[in-house]
């Protein structure tokens, strides 16, 4: 991958949060779980085991009662678009993790992957999780799994998609709507559910778009920008201390 | 001595004799018996015919539709056969059994797949017919126009792949020589 053909696509999905917007209601979060077949397991409280795409964090100001402040940030996968490669897609010795150079989409294929862990351990946002058990769900709910996405298996890593069975479809449909299907726009499952719309989806490289204008605007922040691994998931709020602890240091 | 080096050479004739032996039996039940053990045989439940008259004048797409929203429909459904074989229209036998069994018990045919692909694949019909070069049918399927009788399925019995299952490599040979997107996540999903 050369840095030339990195920068020659005029589409780059991203997605911009509104943390001011942000109810904390979790539906993003409960959508995604749903949408990508993601099993879940007896004991979901262990983190440390636990699968979820969309993570919830509360970051909170550390002040005492009457200041006290704190405020929800949903995590994606940042679909880092730093030059020639993201972190995880550096480290996999197996190619198993790609970045899509047409649309900036990171992308796994669960078959290939051989569960050594290296991109969850080059991953900077723990946007990575890891199948220690062959997914289960009740027999009812088998049924109702989404037939778009592929189940994984035990031993493989998965993250976020940014939803890209959605984008196949839309491409698909614009084709044979005799449409352009390059750079179509599509609503990937969490921004689907966002009850106050605080989760905007679209193409950063147009200018026009909504995402390309939020993340221009003051509010905007990345989350620890200062690894330049370049996420293309963007944050606003109008809290000084919300976009400081974006880019703190560890204690 | 004479005697030595006659059996010494027929020793080793007969170990060559042996290898060429071993090599041949290996060789056929490596190359014709075993894959005959592994793939079973099915049959089509109707024997449809693509070459008959009246099928081969018409065109792919007049029974393998995109739909609307940019799906392929695949092998069509008994709603698309009915629509000229609600009754038995000549002498073929096989019609014949298709009405009587399926389409007066209103059943859907439960046809094989050929090329059954696996659920961690997406394919997108569109993406090659729905193009300003699309690909002609037959660049990946049988050339069905010509075939009387519909061959049997064979699935291997080991894996569940279908022996006619398009492998990996020929998509991405194809995508690498015609420049197209090679990434991940246009053809996984």
């Amino acid at each position: 991958m050369s840095k030339k053909e990195h920068e020659k696509s005029s589409v780059r999905y991203g997605m911009v949060i509104d943390l001011d917007k942000c109810t904390g209601c979790m539906a993003c979060a409960v959508a995604c779980q749903e949408e990508n077949n993601i099993s879940f397991l007896k004991d979901d409280s262990i983190k440390t085991r636990s699968i979820n795409w969309m993570r919830i964090y509360k970051l909170e100001n550390g002040k005492k009662y009457p200041e006290h402040r704190h405020v929800i940030l949903p995590r994606p996968c940042m679909h880092c678009d730093s030059p020639h490669h993201s972190p995880c897609t550096f480290v996999c010795p197996v190619n198993a993790t790609q970045r899509d150079e047409e649309t900036g989409i990171v992308n796994q294929v669960y078959p290939r992957c051989i569960g050594c862990r290296y991109c969850m351990a080059a991953c900077p946002y723990y946007a990575r999780n890891f199948n220690w058990w062959d997914p289960t769900w009740p027999k009812d709910m088998v049924e109702m799994l989404n037939p778009d996405v592929s189940t994984r298996m035990r031993g493989v890593v998965e993250k976020c998609t940014f939803c890209s069975h959605r984008l196949l479809k839309a491409k698909d449909k614009a084709r044979v709507n005799g449409e352009n299907p390059k750079g179509i726009e599509y609503t990937p499952a969490c921004v689907e559910a966002c009850p106050t719309g605080a989760i905007v989806f679209g193409n950063l490289h147009d200018p026009e778009s909504e995402v390309a204008k939020l993340s221009k605007d003051k509010r905007a922040f990345r989350l620890l920008e200062k690894l330049k691994t370049e996420p293309k998931v963007y944050y606003l709020s109008s809290h000084e201390w919300v976009r400081k602890q974006g880019d703190n240091d560890l204690k | 001595m004479e005697k030595k080096s006659s059996t010494k050479g027929q020793s080793a004739g007969s170990g060559f004799l042996f290898f060429i032996a071993g090599f041949v039996i290996a060789s056929v039940f490596g190359w014709v018996i075993f894959p005959k053990i592994l793939y079973s045989v099915n049959q089509q439940p109707i024997k449809f015919s693509h070459a008959l008259e009246d099928h081969a004048e018409l065109e792919c797409e007049n029974c393998h539709f995109f739909r609307d929203d940019g799906t392929y429909s695949g092998i069509p459904k008994l709603e698309t056969c009915t629509e000229c074989h609600e009754e038995v229209q000549g002498e073929n036998p096989e019609e014949k059994k298709f009405v009587e069994q399926y389409v007066q018990k209103n059943k859907e045919v439960p046809w094989l797949r050929y090329q059954w692909q696996p659920d961690n694949v997406y394919f997108s019909h569109a993406a090659h017919l729905k193009v300003e070069k699309p690909l002609p049918c037959t660049t990946c399927h049988r050339d069905v126009k010509k075939e009387k009788i519909p061959p049997p399925v064979r699935i291997n019995r080991l894996t569940g792949y279908h022996y006619s299952t398009m492998k990996m490599y020929v998509c991405e040979d194809c995508h690498a020589h015609k420049g197209a997107n090679n990434a991940c996540n246009v053809c996984h999903k």
